[in-house]
């Protein structure tokens, strides 16, 4: 069922004022076709999670623990973090895909975006021949919404949503079996916002593909999403499906994430419903890393990491939870 | 197509400017040329080059901007008068023989220290935490090295102590000028050491400037993308990662080339190459300064024009100077 | 790291410049019989064909070549600043002129203008050479410090003080100019070096003051003396390696605050592609 593992994975930067856990002791499963909502503040590890299981990490960062293991449809196991040269390469884009935030940032400005399909599959599928490549742009770019004519333009020729859709294309060139989208909507208004969400359940429901959508924005993952993790200073404190964590969050984190109205990207600033700043992770607080701004602390909140135990219909990390929730 | 269109009316302004200047100098600075000559002389000048200088200069009682007009109209027929140094040929025939074996040297050595000081930058920043890093301090010397030093150590070790190249002339005094390839390789033999001096002395700065914002570049979104995309590191690195880099790199280049110049100038005076370098060392030594004056007109005009060359060069690599709507 | 040991070349020959000569004592015009010599106990590092000690010499000129760089480069420094800022805080048709007059400069090739200016100086002394160089040398400084300007002048604090009524100078001179210092120094210590290498090339063709001994005059008389041909290495070697030396202390000044603005420039130890 599972398409990836992910078990016990670290990620540190190493700075000169010691290391940063920003990812510590992760374990997350991502179940074929399902689209996986990852939820957090800026800096609470969902970006840097994400760039460890696509192998995108660069020093200063390193992973420092954990494994992370591709399953492919016949149930052969993948050791991700083993891969090098060729096999990372052909494990990149053929079976992972990514959407990156910005796509003005992240499509190449002096090259056209059908070239920018064309090399993807230039790489991957060499026995394509040039008319075979260039009919898969086309049909690629209509897919997602884009004109046939568009293959020929520059990304700054297009608009920011047209853009978003191009890399979608892009992601889509080689039918992966995972495609993670880090905050893909963040930098569009609210109305291409929505017709690029639907886009993606649509083009999830005829491919197949399973999707790993990372937003600060909670209430955007409740409409997405199938599951959702919640991340806290580098760990995931609850899992659940959308429904039973609107319904029912049993984090204190959740609940305070379902209460905030979140703003559109900006700096760490304080979420209306959870009083405080998230903690410097060079020496994040004993116990669980929620205590300071949890309004339902305890003393033993300070003196002993929750783990994440297992419940009906999800995972929460909270001393506090009898797995009835907190609201 | 309308940033060609403003380029080329900075650089016809420029161009205009420089032109004035050469106007103004022997006007605004202390002294008037012709007698400084005299003085300088102590008499010994020939009465014809005094007459010369003066309607080089265009002096004489008419107004200041009769003047000017006068000089613009001579300078529209190539008119630069005469050369007192090499009396009575025109200054406009000296630099005509001697500005192509500049052109020729200067160009050629500044293409292959762009090419490698370039192709460097980028496969330093790419290998960084590499031995590569161990060009760097070299690099930063080389970058503030005087080009003439440069020129006297090569002659030094290689023309006098090894003599493995000749260390002055364009082409051995036994050869004729011709189209052969007897000539053709004493030109090259002749012009190897101070091309190598302009590529030594420049190349630094290409690759310091390439490495910086190749550096940059690799951490933008789309280089990570690419990688993403599992495409071949040596595509990551060209096609994504330079191709960005090279377009602020383009423009810094084409302001170096001024620095460029000045530094082929005292290149040409150690290697006592035939190029307008020597002759303006030449017009120096004798108070030529209608020579002088002509081969800053013309150096600054071509330095004018490779700006033009670097301009189009931008415009056929970044596809968002062509956008017609700003 | 970079920064310290730049500033340590940096400040090596300024005090070599300012007090070498009060130590040294000797006169470096002093002729003598030993012509010629290689490096020696005597003479360190040799002497010159009328038996100069060039050590004494490269001291002496330390003073005269990073006096002119010094001179040359305060004279460009206050025109780049009065460019740059008034254009950068004024704005409009003063401001587009200004910046097609400083990108003219910019473009226009300086050795050589410096060269014809310098040929019509009646005589070539040190303050004129040094006047003739900054007047092509202001015009980088004027761009870097325009485009800081123009940052600055839309930050809170310049707005507000805009509002409140206070005048146009006090606003430059006292809400702007501070914070434009760090950009002033830097684009003086580049002036300097730039206004060596010109008065070096200047002096090497024969055009600057020659009674003066400076690095420039050095190699000018090594060139004329044919200690290429002689062999004499010890006479050009050593003032062209002082220049490049104080050209290499400025840039590592420069790189090492590179550096801290931008950390990824910084030289990593781990390989990039480290096993993720």
């Amino acid at each position: 069922m599972n398409v990836l593992e992910i078990r016990g994975l670290g990620v540190d930067y190493l700075s000169g004022s010691g290391a940063v856990h920003a990812v510590s002791g992760v374990s997350l499963d991502l179940r074929r076709g399902e689209i996986l909502g990852l939820a957090g503040e800026s800096g609470s590890g969902k970006s840097t999670l994400a760039n460890a299981v696509a192998r995108l990490l660069r020093p200063p960062a390193s992973i420092t623990s954990g494994s992370v293991v591709y399953r492919r449809q016949d149930g052969s196991a993948v050791d991700v973090l083993a891969l090098g040269g060729n096999e990372l390469r052909a494990f990149r884009w053929k079976e992972l895909a990514v959407v990156f935030q910005s796509a003005m940032n992240s499509l190449n400005p002096v090259i056209t975006v059908g070239a920018q399909i064309d090399d993807v599959l230039r790489v991957h599928a060499p026995r394509m021949s040039r008319n075979e490549r260039t009919e898969r742009s086309v049909e690629l770019l209509q897919r997602v919404g884009i004109s046939a004519d568009r293959r020929r333009s520059y990304p700054h020729e297009l608009s920011g949503g047209m853009r978003q859709r191009a890399a979608i294309a892009i992601a889509l060139a080689l039918n992966p079996e995972i495609i993670i989208m880090d905050e893909p909507t963040t930098a569009l208004d609210v109305v291409v916002q929505r017709d690029i969400l639907a886009e993606i359940r649509a083009l999830r429901e005829e491919y197949g593909f399973a999707v790993v959508f990372i937003t600060h924005d909670l209430s955007l993952l409740m409409e997405i999403s199938d599951r959702i993790a919640i991340m806290y200073a580098g760990r995931v404190v609850e899992t659940g499906t959308a429904k039973a964590l609107h319904r029912a969050p049993r984090h204190p984190y959740t609940l305070g994430l379902l209460r905030s109205f979140p703003r559109l990207r900006g700096p760490r600033e304080e979420l209306p419903g959870i009083p405080g700043v998230p903690p410097d992770l060079r020496s994040p607080p004993p116990g669980c890393a929620f205590h300071p701004r949890c309004a339902m602390a305890v003393a033993e909140c300070s003196e002993s990491l929750p783990v994440l135990r297992t419940e009906a219909d999800g995972e929460v990390a909270c001393l506090l939870n009898d797995g009835r929730g907190v609201s | 197509m309308r940033f060609l269109a403003r380029r080329l009316g900075f650089y016809l302004l420029t161009a205009w400017a420089a032109i004035t200047l050469n106007f103004l100098i022997p006007r605004l600075m202390p002294g008037d040329p012709v007698e400084l000559l005299v003085a300088r002389m102590k008499g010994n000048v020939d009465p014809a080059a005094i007459d010369a200088m003066r309607r080089a200069f265009g002096i004489s009682d008419a107004s200041p901007w009769r003047q000017y007009l006068d000089y613009l109209g001579n300078l529209a027929h190539g008119e630069l008068g005469r050369s007192i140094t090499f009396f009575p040929t025109e200054v406009s025939t000296v630099i005509a023989d001697s500005l192509p074996w500049t052109v020729g040297l200067v160009g050629v050595a500044t293409l292959i220290s762009y090419l490698i000081g370039t192709s460097l930058g980028v496969i330093m920043a790419w290998k960084r935490g590499t031995w590569l890093d161990g060009v760097l301090p070299a690099a930063t010397f080389m970058h503030a090295v005087p080009y003439f030093w440069v020129a006297l150590a090569l002659v030094f070790v290689f023309g006098v102590t090894l003599r493995w190249f000749p260390v002055s002339r364009a082409y051995g005094l036994d050869v004729m000028p011709g189209l052969t390839g007897e000539f053709a390789r004493s030109v090259l033999y002749h012009a190897t050491l101070p091309a190598i001096t302009i590529v030594l002395a420049s190349m630094a700065d290409r690759i310091l400037g390439m490495r910086n914002v190749m550096v940059t570049t690799l951490g933008e979104d789309y280089v990570v993308m690419a990688e993403a995309k599992g495409l071949t590191s040596r595509r990551v690195m060209w096609a994504y990662a330079a191709r960005n880099a090279i377009l602020p790199n383009i423009t810094s280049f084409a302001l170096s080339l001024g620095f460029v110049v000045g530094g082929s100038v005292l290149t040409e005076i150690v290697f006592s190459y035939p190029g307008i370098g020597s002759m303006l060392l030449k017009g120096v030594e004798n108070e030529d300064f209608p020579l002088m004056q002509g081969i800053f007109l013309v150096i600054s005009l071509a330095v004018l024009v490779a700006n033009f060359l670097a301009d189009l060069a931008y415009v056929v690599l970044d596809p968002r100077t062509r956008q017609e709507t700003e | 790291m970079k920064i310290k040991i730049g500033a340590g070349i940096l400040v090596f020959f300024a005090l070599m410049a300012v007090l070498g000569p009060l130590l040294i004592g000797a006169d470096p015009a002093a002729t003598s019989e030993d012509g010629l010599q290689g490096p020696s106990a005597e003479h360190w590092l040799g002497t010159t064909q009328t038996g100069q000690d060039i050590l004494v010499q490269i001291v002496y000129g330390a003073r005269v070549s990073l006096g002119v760089g010094v001179l040359s480069a305060l004279i460009a420094t206050v025109l780049a600043v009065a460019v740059g800022l008034v254009g950068g805080y004024v704005g409009g048709a003063v401001d587009e002129a200004l910046s097609v007059l400083t990108n003219i400069f910019l473009v226009l090739p300086a050795l050589p203008l410096i060269i014809v200016l310098a040929g019509y100086l009646p005589q070539r002394g040190v303050a004129s050479v040094a006047v003739v160089i900054a007047v092509t040398g202001w015009a980088w400084g004027a761009r870097v410090l325009r485009a800081q300007t123009l940052s600055v002048r839309r930050r809170d604090y310049v707005q507000a003080a805009r509002a409140s009524g206070e005048g146009p100078l006090r606003i430059v001179f006292y809400e702007i100019l501070p914070v434009l210092l760090p950009v002033i120094a830097t684009s003086f210590l580049a002036t300097v070096v730039a206004a060596i290498l010109a008065e070096a090339g200047l002096s090497f063709l024969g055009l600057a003051d020659l009674s003066t001994v400076s690095w420039g005059s050095m190699l000018y008389f090594a060139q004329n003396g044919q200690a290429l041909l002689i062999g004499a290495w010890w006479w050009f070697i050593p003032p062209g390696l002082c220049i490049a030396l104080i050209g290499t202390g400025l840039a590592l000044v420069n790189f090492g605050i590179d550096e801290i603005a931008n950390p990824r420039l910084r030289t990593i130890k781990a390989p990039r592609k480290a096993r993720a």
